[in-house]
């Protein structure tokens, strides 16, 4: 048997074999020219395999269930088929003498940067043209298509690491686990297992070196990965299972053992996960992502266009809070109309609240759209800017958001400024809530997407940690000058940690909002402690020299982990 | 030789799901159709049925385009492309 360690970033034990993603499709070498082939042999060839990843495209566009999903897919079946790009292809075979996936190749490329040149929405259309592109060099090399592999037995994927587009192909009911041998605690793949509730474990070193079929155990809390699974591994699994009531099951209320409460609230980013969240008994809404309302657009939603979809994200959750973020966009998250997308570090670019200085006016009526769906609705609205890094900017926004007549307004805290300038931030400002996702690659100076450094990008530093106690001393601090209460909450995926969910209730953090799958074994393990073991535990992991040592120490200390296989 | 000019009514422009219904429908006839910018040379015409060809032309709303086709039928299938044209399919 042979053991990897990984970090575990969504709970669940499974036994499985593995299904390896296939390799991303490499780039045919320049100048590769027919063999044996005839150039009409070659052109024939090209033809039928461009008809072949049309008709399959289109199949799986008839099965999809989602009309989104479906539509992406008929598109891109049209490209498949494209007859320009099929005949510019052909022209090089016939002309150039090329081999059919090199013409295929280049004639696509073109396009590509055609779009590129274009600039604004039809420079992401590239992307569309680049996946037509590998899929058909795949089908031309008899390589397996890019993306999930289809089974029709439930497996364990494994990848280097899943990118966005990745996750359409997923299948929920036919993965059992994730395994990445990159990635980190907030990669694409780690928040997307927790969409899903896949157990999932990023960042272990040496499963690509396991063969696909190979059966292996996989515990998504420890982050280990075990081959030859045998009766051990089975009765663990068995537990998970047993558990699984005391995992699942949220009565509303997020409280202490000694009754302290500590409110419980879900991340939310469209209507459905709204419904799906107040069904999960979340007691509001500590962070609502629009920018459901915006991506995909070539041009800004109406005011009224968003009033309806605010509305009927609020109507989810009447009489409660909800923390409602305006949009994020930045470079990384990019939008036709307020954004550049040729900046070269995205994330330290004009993004969240900055796109009010370069682009005026979508802020302000996103602001008009939230105070008129607060008004259709009985929900208690907050509203707050992402992307904060000074006071002034703080105070901007309250200033804005008072003007669309919304009540209470505060500020993200992702950005080192902003925490060690919380007292003053919240003199202008009613609450802040920490994302922590952000808050830790800007703290640690780690780039989130980057696998090779998920060992810095991990909540549990000591630094972050510190960030967090900072910001809860700024509260006190603002509010013993008489600033009234101020609310601290995490939104970051932090929160949906249990031990952590325990060490940011000792540091003072007051709400908690996390997926709604988190809630439910957060408020299991916050019921086993009280607010003073809650202290010590957080006293215990600042202090200590490492995010592993943090952790450890912290999980050792809460036994009731184990007990629910967390 | 059919020939018309048409403006384009979407108001992103010819793209997208746009150019995706234009390219549908133009390859739905068994004829030759191309489609260039106003003003453009005859012979820098692109294939009207390709969706890439459409999408590269860059066409925005209210920009002018040229639709040509030769042989039988060329000048219902090009009336019918221009009313395709000039509908704003985003606005459905």
């Amino acid at each position: 048997m042979q053991t990897l360690t990984g970090v575990g970033v969504c709970a669940g034990r499974v036994i499985g074999e593995l299904v390896s993603m296939p390799e991303p499709v490499s780039e045919p070498a320049a100048g590769l020219t027919l063999r044996d082939e005839e150039p009409e042999a070659a052109v024939a060839r090209l033809q039928s395999a461009a008809a072949a990843v049309k008709a399959e495209l289109k199949r799986r566009a008839e099965v999809a269930v989602e009309k989104d999903a479906a539509d992406v897919l008929k598109s891109t079946a049209l490209m498949a088929g494209d007859k320009a790009l099929l005949k510019n292809a052909a022209k090089l075979i016939t002309g150039k003498g090329l081999a059919p996936e090199r013409a295929l190749w280049e004639a696509a490329s073109d396009y590509a940067d055609q779009m590129r040149a274009l600039g604004g929405y039809m420079a992401e259309r590239a992307a569309d043209i680049e996946d037509v592109r590998a899929r058909l060099v795949s089908q031309l090399q008899g390589l397996p298509m890019p993306g999930v592999p289809h089974r029709d037995v439930p497996f364990v994927l494994t990848a280097e690491d899943l990118a966005p587009a990745d996750t359409a192909t997923l299948d929920p009911e036919l993965v059992l686990a994730l395994v990445t041998s990159g990635g980190g605690p907030q990669s694409h793949t780690a928040i997307l297992a927790r969409n899903l509730g896949l157990p999932a474990v990023v960042a272990a070193r040496g499963v690509e070196a396991l063969a696909d079929g190979t059966r292996v155990f996989v515990d998504g809390a420890t982050g280990e990965i075990r081959t030859e699974p045998g009766e051990e591994e089975e009765e663990l699994v068995e537990a998970w299972v047993r558990s699984a009531a005391a995992r699942t099951a949220f009565d509303g209320q997020g409280v202490l053992s000694d009754g302290t409460e500590v409110p419980l609230l879900a991340n939310v980013g469209t209507p459905e996960d709204a419904r799906t969240a107040a069904a999960a008994g979340a007691q509001g809404v500590g962070l609502l992502r629009t920018e459901f309302c915006f991506l995909g657009r070539d041009k800004e939603p109406s005011v009224e266009e968003q009033v309806e979809q605010y509305t009927a994200i609020l109507e989810s959750f009447a009489g409660k809070k909800v923390v409602v973020r305006t949009l994020d966009a930045g470079a990384d998250k990019p939008l036709p109309f307020l954004t550049d997308t040729a900046e070269p570090n995205p994330a330290l670019g004009v993004r969240g609240f900055r796109t009010d200085r370069s682009v005026p006016g979508v802020l302000a009526r996103q602001l008009e759209a939230i105070a008129l769906a607060e008004e259709a609705t009985d929900a208690d609205v907050w509203v707050m800017a992402p992307m904060i890094a000074t006071t002034s900017e703080a105070r901007d926004f309250a200033a804005m958001a008072r003007a669309a007549g919304l009540r209470v307004p505060g500020v993200m805290v992702e950005t080192p400024s902003a925490a060690v300038t919380a007292d003053q931030i919240l003199r202008h400002v009613e609450f802040v809530s920490l994302g922590t996702n952000d808050l830790t690659q800007y703290t640690m100076a780690a780039d989130r997407m980057m696998g090779s450094l998920a060992e810095l990008n991990n909540p549990w530093q000591p630094a972050v940690l510190r960030m967090i106690r900072y910001t809860v001393e700024g509260a006190l601090r603002a509010e013993s000058e008489g600033a009234g209460r101020r609310n601290v909450g995490v939104c970051g995926e932090a929160a949906a940690d249990p031990a952590l969910a325990v060490v940011l209730v000792g540091l003072g953090v007051h709400t908690l909002s996390m997926s709604p799958r988190g809630l439910a074994p957060v408020a299991a393990v916050l019921r086993s402690v009280d607010l003073a073991t809650a202290r010590a535990l957080a006293e215990l992991a600042i202090e200590q020299p490492s995010a592993e040592d943090a952790s450890a120490a912290v999980r050792t200390e809460l036994s009731v982990l184990a007990e629910l296989g967390l | 030789m059919a020939e018309r000019t048409a403006t384009i009514a979407s108001s992103v422009g010819l793209h997208a799901r746009p150019a995706a219904i234009f390219a549908e429908a133009a390859g739905e006839y068994d004829l030759e159709i191309t489609i260039a910018a106003e003003g453009e040379p005859e012979d820098e015409a692109m294939d009207a049925s390709s969706v890439l060809s459409l999408m590269s032309l860059g066409a925005g709303q209210g920009d002018k385009v040229v639709l040509r086709a030769e042989g039988a039928g060329a000048d219902d299938a090009l009336d019918h492309l221009v009313q395709i044209l000039e509908t704003d399919h985003d606005a459905e």
